[in-house]
């Protein structure tokens, strides 16, 4: 009863009214929490259907925070929910996330993963973090008064492709529903002080071998945000998680550079149009048209070396830098294109 | 020693979920199966051969980084799990 009392008292955040955060809510609500907000700029997509199980069809594209808000409200009406259709930001989430006890992320991109947990951090409210990917799932509560961040486990976020998201690798529509229910889990635990939190450790499931393993996590002495508390206030989350790009990520190639990659970088695109295509090609390459590029891009290989060439390399430099800002980790192009490689490298090669 | 893998990065290495490494460090067991799984290294390691900030390696359940990074001692009963930074939701 002393429980129920104290989750009728609570306020809790949910950041990412998606996979994770609609049965997180769900399991809350229905618990008794007594404030639950939803935070969430997005709507409702069909593909969010499979595993976004407050959700409705009737429900696409209104506005997800209005929608869950609506379905929470008819499973319990003792509950006060609070809809939040905005996207966290810099600017707003100190103001947002202000006055809850505890913030749940569910939220599905680094960028707001490092805002939750330093706004969190800076608020003093400790945030239970859940993650997935394809069969894999994350849980952990950060931020408590002596325990670890997310930045104590991960300092910096990978860099753009290097690991993948779930619109590229998928995720199984169970899994968040899993990782989701463990958050909720928590937080009436974390709420209700009962048992050992996941507070120090980080517990790691596999679905596919049903593994549930957990590791220790500690406070790194050196984090500028949970430790020296070097950061102070929040910061350009989009910019920390990718770097902006400098002249040299795309490199230039001579032919006779190029020449030497043939046949080891497994992606050479030729981004000319068909007829050009038609008079002469380097052996190899395939035909994407500069304005195919982005639909093309989707089925390409992030994290293989990708050369680009055009007719005398102006479209090329273009494509390079569209795949390097799309997350392609080595993207480089034929300096002087079709033509030089003509002069330079194969005569048999028609100019035109 | 054994070494674990999560799901995204099976496929890089053969399909396998644990591979055997052997090794008198951390570096040394990571070292042997980006050698047999070359895909694998640029996922584990930068191209400088360190450790990166996103991709946690645990020997038995302790962080290396807050052990001895890459130079740490291994045995052979030991065991390292690979868990990089996951963000989907």
């Amino acid at each position: 009863m002393d429980g129920q009392l104290r989750l009728r008292n609570a306020r809790v955040a949910i950041v990412g009214v998606g996979g994770l955060g609609t049965p997180a809510a769900m399991y809350l609500a229905a618990g008794g929490v007594g404030t639950i907000a939803l935070i969430d700029g997005d709507r409702v997509d069909p593909s969010n259907l499979q595993r976004q199980v407050l959700f409705t069809d009737r429900d696409v594209g209104r506005p997800k925070a209005a929608a869950a808000a609506e379905r929470l409200s008819d499973m319990n009406g003792e509950v006060t929910i609070v809809p939040r259709a905005l996207r966290l930001d810099s600017a707003n989430a100190l103001a947002e996330l202000a006055g809850y006890d505890l913030i749940i992320d569910g939220s599905d991109n680094f960028p707001t993963r490092y805002l939750v947990n330093d706004a969190a951090v800076l608020l003093g409210v400790p945030s239970v973090h859940g993650s997935v990917l394809r069969f894999e799932g994350r849980v952990a509560v950060f931020g408590t008064t002596t325990g670890p961040c997310y930045r104590c486990l991960y300092p910096e976020p990978p860099p753009p492709g290097v690991v993948q998201d779930c619109q590229d690798a998928g995720v199984l529509g169970v899994m968040p529903g899993l990782i989701g229910v463990l958050q909720a889990t928590e937080a009436i635990k974390w709420l209700c002080t009962l048992g050992d939190p996941l507070d120090q450790r980080l517990l790691v499931v596999d679905g596919l071998s049903m593994r549930f393993q957990s590791f220790a996590v500690s406070r790194d002495e050196s984090c500028p945000m949970c430790a020296t508390r070097r950061i102070t206030s929040l910061i350009d989350y989009d910019a920390f998680c990718a770097p902006p790009m400098r002249a040299p990520d795309v490199a230039a190639m001579s032919p006779a550079e190029m020449a030497s990659r043939l046949g080891i970088a497994p992606q050479v695109l030729d981004v000319r149009e068909p007829w050009e295509w038609e008079l002469c090609r380097i052996p190899g390459a395939r035909l994407t048209p500069l304005a195919q590029l982005d639909d093309v891009m989707k089925t390409l290989d992030r994290r293989a070396e990708t050369i680009v060439y055009c007719h005398r390399g102006t479209r090329s430099l273009q494509a390079a830098r569209r795949l390097r800002a799309a997350g392609f980790a080595e993207v480089s192009h034929l300096e002087g294109g079709i033509d030089r490689w003509s002069v330079e490298q194969d005569a048999t090669i028609r100019r035109y | 020693m054994r070494i674990n893998l999560p799901s995204v990065l099976t496929p890089l290495a053969g399909g396998h979920h644990t591979l055997d490494a052997t090794g008198d460090t951390v570096g040394q067991a990571i070292d042997d199966i980006a050698r047999r799984f070359p895909a694998l290294s640029p996922r584990l390691r930068d191209s400088h051969g360190a450790p990166y900030p996103f991709v946690t390696i645990y020997l038995n359940d302790e962080d290396i980084r807050f052990l001895g990074g890459f130079e740490t001692p291994v045995r052979p009963s030991d065991e390292l799990s690979v868990v990089p930074a996951v963000a989907g939701g």
